[in-house]
C-alpha cells in the first residue's frame, strides 16, 4: 500500500471511529446545535425588535434583524463546535488508546484528520439545523443556489479551520475540563464582530478590532452571499483567514501530537 | 551460551534517558531471545515503564540504542510497529464502543481486509471469551474483561513481539490466572514477550529470563534459578514428635539448628533432591522418627529484597 493510499485509509478508519463515537454521545452533537438556535430566538424575539430599528436599515424591525443576524448565528455555530471537538480531543488523549494508535504503523495523522474531518461534518450537520429553525423563523434568502453553495463552501472552510486549531486545543489542554474551557475566546469572538450590530456602532477602539477579527470579513461574506449585500474583498480576506487559521492550526496540533507523551 | 546464535527479538544497548535532572534510565544493556518471556522486575519508579514506551517507540531515547525484531526503534519506528503488540498499563480501548468494535477497529487499521478482519475478530472474541460480551459497550466490562479485550486488541496484527507492561496489575486472582495462561499460550506459538511486573511470583512463573531495575540500572539478569541462588537462606525443616527425637536429629547433622520449643530443626540444604534423598537416608540409618518436612528454598522476595537491598544499591554481578 502507498503512503498516500495509507493516508487515505487509515484516515477513513479513524473518521468512521469518530462518527461512531458522536452516535454513541449524541448530547454533544445537539449541545452544539442547541446553544446557536437558542441564541437565535434570544436576539430575535427578545432584542431583535429594538436592536432592528438600530441597525441602519429604513424599514428597522425584528424581521430585518433576524435576516442581519442569521450570519452571525453560523459563526457562532461554528465556532461553538471547537468546545465540542477541543473536549473530544482531550477525552481522546485521555484514553489509553491514543497510545495504542501511537504503537501502531498507521499514517501518523490520521487520528487528527479523523477528529477534524468528524468534527467539521458535526458543525455542518448543526449549521443545517440552525438553518431550518432560522427558515421557520421566517428568513428568506434573496440570492441562487450558486450563492448559498458558496456560503455552504465558506462555512465549511471555517468550520476546518476552526476544527484543527480546537484539536490542537484540545490537546495542548491536558484534560477535558481545561479543554472545555479554552476555546471560549472562540465563542465570544463572534460577538465582537459585525454578526450582531454593525461595526460603527462600537466605540472606536472596539470597532477597529471587530474589523480586523477573522469572524468579520467571513460573516460579511456570508451575509453578501445568503442576501445580496455587497461583499467587497471581503471574500478574498475571508478565505485567507480560513486557510492561514487551518495551517497553524493543523502545524500546532502535529506538533502537539508528535511531542512525547508526558511521563506519568 | 550455545554456539549457534539464537534469534534476538529485542536487544537493547547503552540505553539512557532523563526527564531534565532525573535519569530514568542509566545506561541498559539488554537481550530477548525470540520466542521467549522476558520479565522486567523492579519497583515503581525504577524505569520499567520508560524502557517499554522506548521499545514501543512512544518515546525517544537520550542515548544507546534499542532494536526490536531487528529494526532500530528511532529510525525504523514504523517497521518496529508492524512488528510490536503493546498493551500498557492503563486499558487502551474505546469505552464507547463494544468489544467487537474495538477489535474491529484494530483489524481495519492492520489492514486486514473484510473477510480477514471479521475472521480473526471472530476467532479472538472466541479465544478471549468475549462472545457474549461482544455487542456490549466497553464502559460496561468488569477489569478483567477490559484487560482480556486489551490483549485480544494487541493481537490482532499477529505481532512478533508484546510489550506487556504490568499486565495483572489491579486484576483479581483469577483473572491475573487468566492472563498468564494466555500468555504462555502465545509464547508457545512463538511470540516473543517482554512483560514488566512488580510481582515476584509472576517473573517466576512466567519468564525464562528475569532483568532486576532498580534506579535505571539493570541491577541483575538470569534464569529464576540463577537468581534465586543470588539470595542465601535455603533449607529443610524436619519437625519431631518430642525433645529426644530432636536431639539425636541434632547430633545426626552437623551445622543443623533444632528450635527447642518448636520441636523442629533446621538443616541448611540447597533445596535439591540428592541432598534432600541424603537427609532421608541419614534419618532413617539413625532410626529417627520425623513427624513433618518442609522444603524452605529462598523465593524471589528473597531474591529482590538482597539485591535491590534497602541499603542503597548493592551491585550483584550479572551471571
Amino acid at each position: 500500500m502507498s503512503t498516500y493510499q495509507l493516508v487515505l485509509t487509515d484516515s477513513a478508519t479513524m473518521l468512521r471511529r469518530n462518527l461512531r463515537r458522536m452516535r454513541r454521545y449524541p448530547s454533544l452533537t445537539l449541545f452544539i446545535a442547541g446553544i446557536p438556535v437558542v441564541l437565535l430566538l434570544l436576539f430575535v424575539y427578545v432584542f431583535g425588535g429594538t436592536l432592528g430599528a438600530g441597525i441602519g436599515t429604513i424599514a428597522g424591525g425584528r424581521a430585518e434583524y433576524l435576516a442581519y443576524v442569521v450570519p452571525g448565528i453560523l459563526l457562532i455555530t461554528v465556532a461553538g463546535a471547537s468546545q465540542g471537538t477541543a473536549i473530544s480531543m482531550a477525552m481522546d488523549m485521555n484514553e489509553g488508546i491514543i497510545a495504542r494508535f501511537r504503537t501502531m504503523a498507521i499514517a501518523r495523522s490520521s487520528v487528527l484528520t479523523g477528529h477534524v474531518v468528524g468534527s467539521v461534518i458535526q458543525t455542518m450537520l448543526a449549521i443545517v439545523i440552525v438553518m431550518l429553525v432560522a427558515v421557520l423563523m421566517g428568513f428568506r434568502s434573496t440570492t441562487g443556489p450558486v450563492d448559498w453553495a458558496a456560503a455552504m463552501v465558506l462555512l465549511m472552510l471555517a468550520a476546518l479551520a476552526i476544527s484543527w486549531l480546537s484539536v490542537a486545543l484540545g490537546m495542548a489542554a491536558g484534560s477535558v475540563e481545561t479543554a472545555s474551557n479554552l476555546p471560549m475566546f472562540l465563542v465570544f469572538l463572534p460577538f465582537l464582530s459585525s454578526g450582531f450590530v454593525p461595526t460603527g456602532s462600537m466605540p472606536p477602539g472596539l470597532a477597529w478590532f471587530a474589523e480586523h477579527q477573522p469572524f468579520t470579513p467571513i460573516i460579511e461574506t456570508v451575509r453578501g452571499l445568503l442576501e445580496g449585500t455587497p461583499i467587497g474583498d471581503a471574500g478574498l480576506v475571508a478565505v485567507g483567514w480560513c486557510v492561514g487559521i487551518t495551517v497553524l492550526g493543523y502545524l500546532w496540533a502535529r506538533k502537539l501530537y508528535d511531542r512525547d507523551p508526558v511521563r506519568s | 551460551m550455545s554456539p549457534v546464535e539464537t534469534a534476538v527479538a529485542v536487544r537493547v544497548t547503552g540505553l539512557r534517558k532523563s526527564y531534565g535532572d532525573h535519569v530514568v534510565l542509566d545506561g541498559i544493556d539488554l537481550e530477548v531471545a525470540a520466542g521467549t518471556v522476558f520479565a522486567l522486575l523492579g519497583p515503581n519508579g525504577a524505569g520499567k515503564t520508560t524502557l517499554i514506551r522506548i521499545l514501543s517507540t512512544l518515546v525517544t531515547p537520550d542515548g544507546g540504542e534499542a532494536r526490536v525484531a531487528g529494526h532500530d526503534v528511532v529510525r525504523d519506528a514504523d517497521l518496529v510497529r508492524a512488528a510490536i503488540g503493546v498493551t500498557g498499563q492503563f486499558s487502551a480501548v474505546d469505552a464507547l464502543f463494544t468489544g467487537e468494535e474495538n477489535l474491529r477497529l484494530m483489524a481495519d487499521l492492520r489492514h486486514l481486509g473484510k473477510q480477514a478482519g471479521r475472521h480473526r475478530v471472530a476467532e479472538l472474541l472466541q479465544r478471549f471469551d468475549l462472545v457474549d460480551a461482544a455487542s456490549k459497550p466497553v464502559a460496561t466490562y468488569s477489569g478483567g474483561m477490559r484487560r482480556r479485550l486489551d490483549l485480544a486488541m494487541t493481537l490482532v496484527g499477529d505481532p512478533q513481539v508484546i510489550f506487556l507492561d504490568e499486565p495483572t496489575a489491579g486484576l483479581d486472582p483469577r483473572s491475573r490466572r487468566d492472563v498468564w495462561q494466555m500468555i504462555q499460550e502465545l509464547v508457545a506459538h512463538g511470540v516473543t514477550i517482554l512483560l514488566t511486573t512488580q510481582y515476584l511470583e509472576e517473573a517466576d512463573r512466567l519468564a525464562e529470563r528475569i532483568g532486576v531495575l532498580d534506579h535505571g540500572v539493570l541491577v541483575a539478569e538470569g534464569t529464576p534459578d540463577q537468581l534465586k541462588r543470588l539470595a542465601p537462606g535455603g533449607h529443610v525443616r524436619l519437625a519431631f514428635a518430642d525433645h529426644d527425637q530432636l536431639r539425636r536429629a541434632a547430633g545426626a547433622f552437623a551445622g543443623a539448628s533444632p528450635d527447642e520449643n518448636a520441636l523442629t530443626l533446621q538443616i541448611p540444604s540447597d533445596g535439591g533432591i540428592a541432598s534432600l534423598r541424603a537427609i532421608l537416608d541419614q534419618l532413617e540409618s539413625a532410626s529417627i522418627d520425623v513427624g513433618g518436612l518442609s522444603l524452605q528454598t529462598p523465593d524471589m522476595d528473597d531474591v529482590f529484597l538482597a539485591i535491590t537491598g534497602d541499603h542503597g544499591r548493592q551491585e550483584v554481578p550479572v551471571p
